[in-house]
């Protein structure tokens, strides 16, 4: 991990309400970087994320549309944001229901360019 | 077998710490007892979660039981502890074919390979995925960037901006109502439907994981098309996707009103 990787995400956890922020291996769902303002079973964002993605990737395939940019899940009792964060890897942020999720979304669209 | 099953669980019952519990769960799963194998590898793993192979042996077990998602789960655990190991990229290799995603298939199957050159069986299997991938490339017309895939019958006729192709199906991959197609024309309901099975178990275990709660939507941005996956009832999973120029809330609505609909057609088949 590179100074540059954590600012990147650092970046995106002092956004309100941004639990943890990470970078996540696409191929294995492995954590390669994160950012985390409290405790988070990070691991477990990092292999869904992955798993969630490589099934998008088939569903867009399919469809012949282009590959998934952004995906949102939203929870009961908060929010997981993933997005494509250069080659082979994955932004994910965790955050509470009550965050700007458009903030979010171009928080991590910005990180993501940073990284490419 | 069944005099060294009986031994080997009388040795792991007097010494609960004991690595017998690899032996015992391989010979469980190799006679078909795929429960009892689960148990004994899984509360091994458990014990010693630093041991790679005992995240094998619950993968492979798992894989046996047709557990896709938690045979996954197990083999990176084990590519956590030992990038290199072999058997669980054979693993991934077979995980990825069954899901239809051929390159990641030939990834873990060409890193097998590198680490056990001799196995002329990785190799065939390479050559047999890349051949096949290139009969498909070849069947289909080559994706172009942001196209629409064509709408349902039922959305013939309205104006491009009111299409909502929409498609209802269940936890194990079942088309139940409504049609996708790709940008060519070609129903492509069954391979969505076998693609996103199995995701609201994955939502569920990762938003409880991570204490989010219950989840209730995955909204998906993919160029000029958007997506928002609902599931309507425990059993059920419902896509809908619309063009890009239909903001995200209001696509979030459109989903609101097609999960009811969903649920009123659900209640009136039973």
């Amino acid at each position: 991990m590179t100074s540059r990787e954590q600012t990147v995400l650092d970046d995106v956890t002092r956004i309100g309400g941004v639990r943890s922020a990470l970078l996540v291996s696409a191929d294995d769902g492995l954590v390669v970087a994160e950012s985390s303002v409290e405790g988070q079973h990070t691991e477990a964002a990092a292999a869904f994320a992955a798993r969630l993605a490589q099934r998008l990737t088939v569903l867009t395939r399919t469809l012949q549309t282009p590959p998934m940019s952004m995906l949102l899940l939203q929870a009961s009792g908060g929010q997981l944001f993933i997005t494509q964060g250069g080659e082979g890897l994955l932004f994910v942020a965790i955050t509470s229901n009550d965050v700007n999720i458009g903030e979010v979304r171009l928080a991590l669209l910005d990180a993501a360019g940073r990284i490419a | 077998m069944t005099d060294d099953i009986a031994s080997m669980t009388l040795k792991l019952a007097q010494d609960p710490a004991s690595l017998v519990f690899l032996p015992l769960a391989e010979s469980l799963r190799k006679r078909g007892q795929l429960d009892a194998a689960l148990t004994v590898a899984a509360r091994g793993a458990a014990r010693y979660p630093e041991l790679a192979d005992a995240h094998d042996l619950v993968a492979r077990i798992q894989s046996d039981r047709g557990a896709g998602d938690d045979a996954f789960d197990a083999w990176t655990s084990v590519l956590r502890l030992v990038p290199d190991h072999l058997g669980a990229h054979k693993g991934l290799a077979f995980l990825s074919y069954r899901t239809g995603d051929l390159g990641r298939s030939v990834k873990h199957l060409t890193r097998a390979l590198e680490l056990a050159p001799t196995d002329t069986s990785l190799a065939g299997a390479i050559e047999r995925l890349r051949t096949l991938m290139a009969t498909r490339a070849e069947s289909v017309n080559p994706p172009e960037a942001d196209r629409i895939p064509v709408t349902p019958e039922a959305d013939r006729g309205r104006p491009a901006t009111e299409q909502t192709p929409t498609l209802l199906f269940d936890q194990q991959g079942r088309v139940m109502q409504g049609t996708l197609a790709r940008a060519d024309g070609v129903d492509a309901s069954d391979a969505v439907a076998a693609a996103l099975a199995g995701v609201s178990r994955e939502a569920e275990r990762a938003t409880r994981l991570l204490d989010l709660g219950e989840w209730r939507a995955i909204a998906i941005e993919s160029g000029a098309v958007n997506y928002e996956l609902r599931t309507p009832t425990p059993e059920t999973l419902l896509l809908v996707m619309r063009g890009r120029e239909v903001p995200a809330g209001r696509l979030a609505r459109i989903a609101d009103r097609a999960v009811e609909r969903a649920r009123q057609w659900l209640e009136d088949i039973v």
